[in-house]
């Protein structure tokens, strides 16, 4: 775990980028690492999502997998995929400042 | 008062469960009832060897009401939806089945049509899936006619029954067409939704070894979304295609039916929320999970079932009785991985430890962990006798207890490699 400086905030995180403790997140933040993670500006749309995985992670301890989070969040998995590009469910949780969802087994 | 006790499902975790209480409780003690929609009961692991002409359908299904013991009520039936404010499980043959205790044991549902254009043309013709008895049958007579080509093994997205299941199918695969003597004419290609071979980390790289070293070609976080099973295309949603000639899939599991239809019962995908240590689910404290029909972060796997079957049992005695539950189940799973060729590899791992190497069930062995043997290969092969034999029944299998065993694992930190 190294300490990072994001939008002028020190936050912790692990190898790959991935804040591991999801207090020390704001929206300045989110907008940063979209920015560098391709995502150049957060619509609703991206918000709705990334509120949504946040809310789950701190509700339950762990991010919805791709499939609830299609089925749950109202937003389809290809609309996902257009907003968060390569893998949403791993993207919105980076963006929303929560731990690299687990491969659950 | 007799207590009413009703298990919904009559696979591994039902039979087991039933067996084990109808032992504990007298008959004026419980009423034990069984639910199942069918009569046919199959050994899963068993599926795996019937596209390659190693197993028969018929050797591996039973009739299930056969493996329950006398004094069990099994009901053949369709679950319509339970209620679990009035403690009731409607069936849909009209009978209603009031309860003091529900197991629900009812496992996962393939759901190929959640993937678009899977089980449109060219389903059961170039796309297949091993995980059903009549897809297995089929796979099994179109690998017969398969002379050469591309050959896609797919795993859509977790979770799945028996995670290693589709890595096992590409290495029997590879055994299967080098004996045909064409293994040079086909081209193997494994596409998975995880970031590598396998979810946890040192028996992913372990496994990943074994693709490149059998010639696979391992293709990752490939999120499949739509099938065209005429023009033989796997596409991804992130915009990747694959060609193939035979598409074999895991199509996506949900819970089963009636867990949508029952109120406060599961979760967006129909998987029942359970306590990882007590199988206690959340929904009420008279209702119980086992198996692949728990929410659990463990493998969807008869290994699984079978180790929380005695916490299961446990709990269920403690939970009539009025006392503490017990809060022992660890998320033992216990794996083998046919390789091919007479071999498998053997994992063992829970919540917390991941599959290591070295040796189960004690350091002596004798069997080795995460290291392809012809023994393990064996014991794959001599467990159809304990599942039936011992498993169900619930009987105890001598040297396997449902704790992880930590001795004989080699952990990272403490060797040097």
């Amino acid at each position: 775990m190294t300490a990072l400086l994001i939008a002028e905030t020190s936050v912790d995180v692990d190898a790959e980028g991935f804040l591991t403790n999801p207090d020390q997140w704001n929206e300045q933040i989110a907008e940063e690492i979209a920015r560098e993670s391709g995502v150049p500006a957060l619509t609703d749309r991206h918000w709705l999502v990334i509120r949504y995985m946040r809310d789950r992670y701190l509700a339950t301890g762990t991010a919805p997998s791709i499939r609830s989070l299609g089925k749950e969040s109202g937003v389809p998995i290809k609309e996902l995929y257009a907003l968060f590009p390569k893998g949403p469910a791993k993207l919105a949780a980076k963006i929303g400042g929560i731990p690299k969802p687990r491969g659950c087994i | 008062m007799k207590k009413q006790i009703v298990i919904l499902g009559g696979g591994t975790g039902g039979t087991m469960t039933a067996n084990r209480l109808r032992r504990h409780f007298d008959a004026d003690e419980a009423e034990i009832h069984v639910v199942d929609r069918d009569d046919r009961h199959v050994y899963q692991p068993g599926l795996l060897f019937v596209p390659f002409g190693l197993a028969q359908v018929d050797e591996i299904v039973r009739p299930r009401h056969r493996q329950l013991r006398s004094g069990i009520d099994f009901h053949e039936s369709e679950v319509e939806s339970v209620w679990i404010e009035r403690d009731e499980v409607l069936l849909e043959d009209g009978t209603v089945l009031p309860y003091d205790l529900l197991v629900i044991a009812t496992g996962a549902r393939l759901q190929p049509e959640e993937t678009e254009g899977l089980t449109g043309p060219g389903w059961n013709e170039r796309a297949f899936t091993f995980y059903t008895p009549d897809g297995a049958d089929l796979l099994q007579r179109a690998l017969e006619s398969f002379d050469g080509g591309r050959v896609v093994v797919n795993l859509i997205d977790m979770p799945i029954k028996c995670p290693v299941a589709p890595l096992e199918f590409a290495f029997l695969a590879d055994a299967y067409f080098h004996e045909r003597k064409i293994r040079n004419r086909v081209e193997l290609i494994f596409a998975t939704s995880l970031d590598g071979a396998f979810t946890k980390p040192v028996a992913s790289k372990h496994l990943a070894g074994l693709l490149t070293e059998k010639d696979i070609e391992l293709v990752t976080e490939f999120n499949a979304g739509e099938v065209d099973g005429v023009g033989g295309k796997l596409s991804s949603y992130d915009g990747r295609d694959l060609d193939f000639d035979l598409l074999v899939t895991v199509p996506l599991h949900g819970g089963a039916a009636y867990v949508e239809r029952s109120p406060g019962l599961g979760d967006a995908l129909g998987f029942v929320p359970t306590d990882k240590s007590t199988l206690q689910t959340l929904a009420q404290p008279n209702v119980f999970a086992l198996g692949d029909a728990t929410d659990l972060p463990t493998s969807k796997a008869g290994s699984v079932t079978h180790f929380e079957g005695d916490v299961l049992t446990e709990n269920i005695v403690r939970f009539l009785e009025g006392r503490e539950l017990d809060s022992s189940y660890d998320g033992h799973a216990n794996c083998f991985i046919e390789t091919g060729f007479h071999k498998a590899l053997l994992i063992d791992f829970n919540y917390e430890t991941e599959p290591l190497p070295g040796r189960f069930p004690s350091a002596v062995g004798p069997l080795p962990l995460l290291r392809e043997s012809r023994l393990n290969h064996l014991g794959k092969l001599m467990f159809q006798w304990v599942y039936w034999h011992m498993l169900l029944p619930g009987r105890e299998i001598p040297g396997i207890g449902p704790a992880m065993p930590q001795a004989g694992k080699k952990h990272l930190t403490t060797t040097t490699t």
